[in-house]
């Protein structure tokens, strides 16, 4: 133990509920040369498939974990070391090797969702972390606070970060009112002010990221920063046989193939996360939710809140994020931006970046909070 | 994180709930509020097994105890629910359903077809069913084929906690008779059910396993024992996809016809007697409409032909369990054709 050379890889925590994870495969021989960030095992929660990537420049010294295998939270899956560590002093490490029981592996200190009255809605929203300037996140269309799990953590770690339900999503109030997205965005600003956060970063996934813009353009004293990802409002081009395609589906089997279109990688949607989708549709109130926001998001087959005229106007700094293979929102909407705007494309990837490239978007959004943070 | 709940809170919060938001609802039966007379919640069991206990505090009048008068009150139900209350009526064991059978069958179940659509009966009939609870053979059957027999009942027979709740709230809301068959051996038995109201359609069988060997079609209690055989099966290298029924009227025949397609090979598991039943049932459907896709001959984990003994030991026998699943499924994976058997020689 203690040998700074070697550097373990563990388990991932992806969202509160994950306890053990099972390896799929090894994505990268033992005796690779890896950089941080690389996919090195693919690994299956009951949320989601996902890769988890490389903590450091290295090699990949050891594979620990057969596929197949259900491994624990923060339990060892492999050994990073460079060439001049000695296999002696890896399998000593192996062996050696004592999982980190973690805080958090309490249950009772674990951070449970809470809900707030906010104008008769019950709002469901999740705090991580403290201080700073918190960030927001906003989750997409038939989406939940759950579409943050890679991500809650990280961007938790210098800041307070709220993730929520919007309103007919999740756990939170049916009640959509008149199904306008100005409607979503006033009751995100009440909820904001029913927690006394009066500047935050706001940053957005799809129809949540049409909701940061609106919120920056309607209240920019209150939004610090704003990052797009895979935005909603940038464009008149969506993917609306998916939009209506996901409303309606009322079987897992047809769910499932909608659910696929959202990733490049369609192995990553797994039996729960459809599963999960299936149960919030059917929950009472959803269907006209759901039927009356794209009432209002949609107008025939494109987007009906296109705010591309008034970008050059939004003077505070902005992040887009998108993945080149994303089949709902274009990735060609992340082009022609105004010049002060940031833009990160990835390969691979499709609408959900926050997921399929979490520790990439991660950092990005890390240093991008830091770097506006400091220019207050 | 999400809140668990047994079967019995499952089916009792299902109850308040639409009670709550429909005022229409009503609740009926034989000892539902208990303790007739008594003042207040003190002696208000709520069912012989307390699945409606607290509503009569919540519902008052709402909540209505009955004569020991299966045949009256049953059809009581029934004419209410056609002159507009969604009453949930129920008959404690149901073993006893078979004095009110003209109310189900030739009253309730006729209403709409004879009265060219006119008439709606919107009542659920509520009912226990299942062995293994040393109750002998007047309290133990599992009678949903009976019903399903019958055009114009729709019959959903729950396995689990989630199921018990979305099926329960959309069999009041149906505006058909609807019988309810819950297995008693279910009642303890905890999950997930989310708080807010839901409905889990009818004619919608779940795949609660995938597999790509065997098929096992099951109902009831018998999914958790298909599901313990399929975990031991697994192990050794067979993969079975468990489909657990949920309604057996309407019937999910895509489900079932699909997922033989693939697999090939048949287990049915139903823990009622054999004869006319629900395995032969689907038995029957896999048959005639699955036959090109068949490997092996169609197995059925049945009871025998035999009333639920009373015997402790007796009872334990005549009941399917995981251990049975699994040699008839292994019995199906080892069945060689005549020609495959010569063509290794």
């Amino acid at each position: 133990m203690g040998n700074d050379d070697i550097q373990k890889l563990t388990m991932p925590k992806w969202g509160l509920s994950m306890t053990q994870g099972k390896v799929v495969e090894w994505l990268l021989q033992e005796g690779s040369v890896v950089t941080a960030g690389n996919h090195l095992v693919e690994v299956e929660t009951d949320k989601i498939v996902g890769g988890v990537e490389s903590p450091v420049d290295g090699t990949l010294r050891r594979q620990v974990a057969e596929a197949g295998t259900d491994v624990p939270v923060g339990g060892l899956l492999g050994v990073l070391a460079d060439s001049s560590v000695s296999d002696a002093e890896i399998d000593q490490f192996v062996e050696s090797f004592l999982p980190e029981i973690a805080a958090d592996d309490h249950e009772s200190s674990a951070p449970e969702p809470a809900f707030i009255d906010v104008e008769g809605r019950r709002i469901r929203y999740l705090k991580i972390g403290e201080g700073g300037c918190p960030a927001l996140l906003l989750h997409g269309f038939t989406g939940n606070l759950d579409n943050w799990l890679f991500n809650h953590h990280a961007l938790a770690e210098q800041r307070a970060a709220y993730v929520l339900d919007l309103p007919g999503h999740g756990q939170s109030s049916k009640d959509v009112g008149d199904g306008s997205l100005e409607g979503l965005r006033n009751v995100v600003l009440a909820w904001a002010d029913a927690m006394s956060l009066t500047e935050f970063h706001v940053i957005g996934h799809s129809l949540g990221g049409a909701l940061a813009l609106s919120l920056a353009l309607s209240a920019p004293s209150r939004v610090r920063s704003c990052t797009l990802i895979a935005s909603a409002g940038l464009g008149r081009e969506i993917n609306a046989d998916y939009l209506y395609g996901v409303v309606q589906a009322a079987r897992r089997k047809e769910l499932k193939s909608h659910l696929q279109d959202l990733f490049a990688d369609p192995n990553r949607v797994t039996r729960q996360m459809t599963d999960d989708l299936l149960r919030y549709k059917r929950l009472d109130g959803v269907q006209p939710a759901l039927s009356l926001l794209l009432e209002h998001f949609l107008s025939g087959q494109e987007q009906a809140n296109v705010w591309r005229d008034k970008l050059a106007g939004l003077e505070l700094p902005t992040l887009v994020m998108w993945g080149e293979q994303d089949s709902i929102i274009p990735a060609t909407h992340s082009l022609d931006l105004p010049d002060h705007f940031e833009v990160a494309r990835y390969a691979n990837c499709g609408h959900m970046v926050q997921m399929e490239m979490a520790s990439a978007v991660n950092q990005r959004i890390t240093e991008f909070l830091q770097t506006t943070d400091g220019l207050v | 994180m999400a809140r668990t709940l047994s079967f019995q809170q499952a089916i009792n919060e299902a109850l308040d709930q639409e009670m709550s938001r429909d005022a229409s609802v009503i609740v009926m039966g034989e000892d539902v509020v208990g303790g007739q007379g008594a003042d207040g919640e003190m002696d208000a069991w709520g069912g012989v097994l307390g699945v409606t206990k607290g509503l009569y505090g919540k519902h008052g009048d709402r909540v209505m105890d009955t004569p020991i008068s299966e045949s009256a009150f049953i059809g009581a139900a029934i004419g209410a629910a056609s002159s507009g209350s969604r009453p949930v009526v129920e008959l404690m064991f149901n073993d006893f359903l078979g004095v009110c059978f003209d109310q189900i069958f030739n009253q309730a179940a006729k209403f709409r077809y004879m009265f060219g659509g006119k008439a709606e009966t919107p009542v659920v009939i509520r009912t226990m069913i299942g062995s293994g609870f040393r109750a002998a053979a007047q309290h133990s059957q599992s009678l949903y084929s009976l019903f399903t027999h019958i055009p114009g009942l729709k019959c959903v027979v729950p396995s689990t906690p989630y199921d018990a709740k979305g099926l329960l709230i959309e069999a009041i809301r149906d505006n058909d008779p609807v019988i309810f068959f819950e297995h008693k051996k279910l009642y303890p038995l905890e999950g997930e059910v989310p708080e807010e109201l839901y409905t889990v359609p009818f004619g919608e069988a779940e795949v609660v396993r995938e597999g790509a060997d065997v098929t096992i079609i099951t109902l009831a209690e018998m999914v958790h024992e298909s599901l313990q055989a399929a975990k031991a099966l697994s192990a050794e290298g067979v993969e079975c996809e468990v489909i657990d029924l949920r309604t057996t009227s309407p019937l999910d025949r895509d489900t079932i016809l699909e997922s033989i397609e693939t697999t090939g090979r048949a287990v049915v598991v139903d823990e009622a007697n054999p004869r006319c039943s629900m395995a032969t049932d689907i038995s029957a459907l896999i048959a005639q409409d699955a036959f090109e896709s068949l490997k092996a001959p169609i197995k059925m984990v049945t009871a025998p032909h035999t009333p639920v003994p009373f015997a402790a030991n007796l009872e334990d026998l005549y009941k399917p369990n995981a251990l049975k699943i699994a040699t008839a499924v292994r019995a199906v994976v080892e069945y060689q054709t005549w020609e495959t058997t010569t063509s290794r020689s």
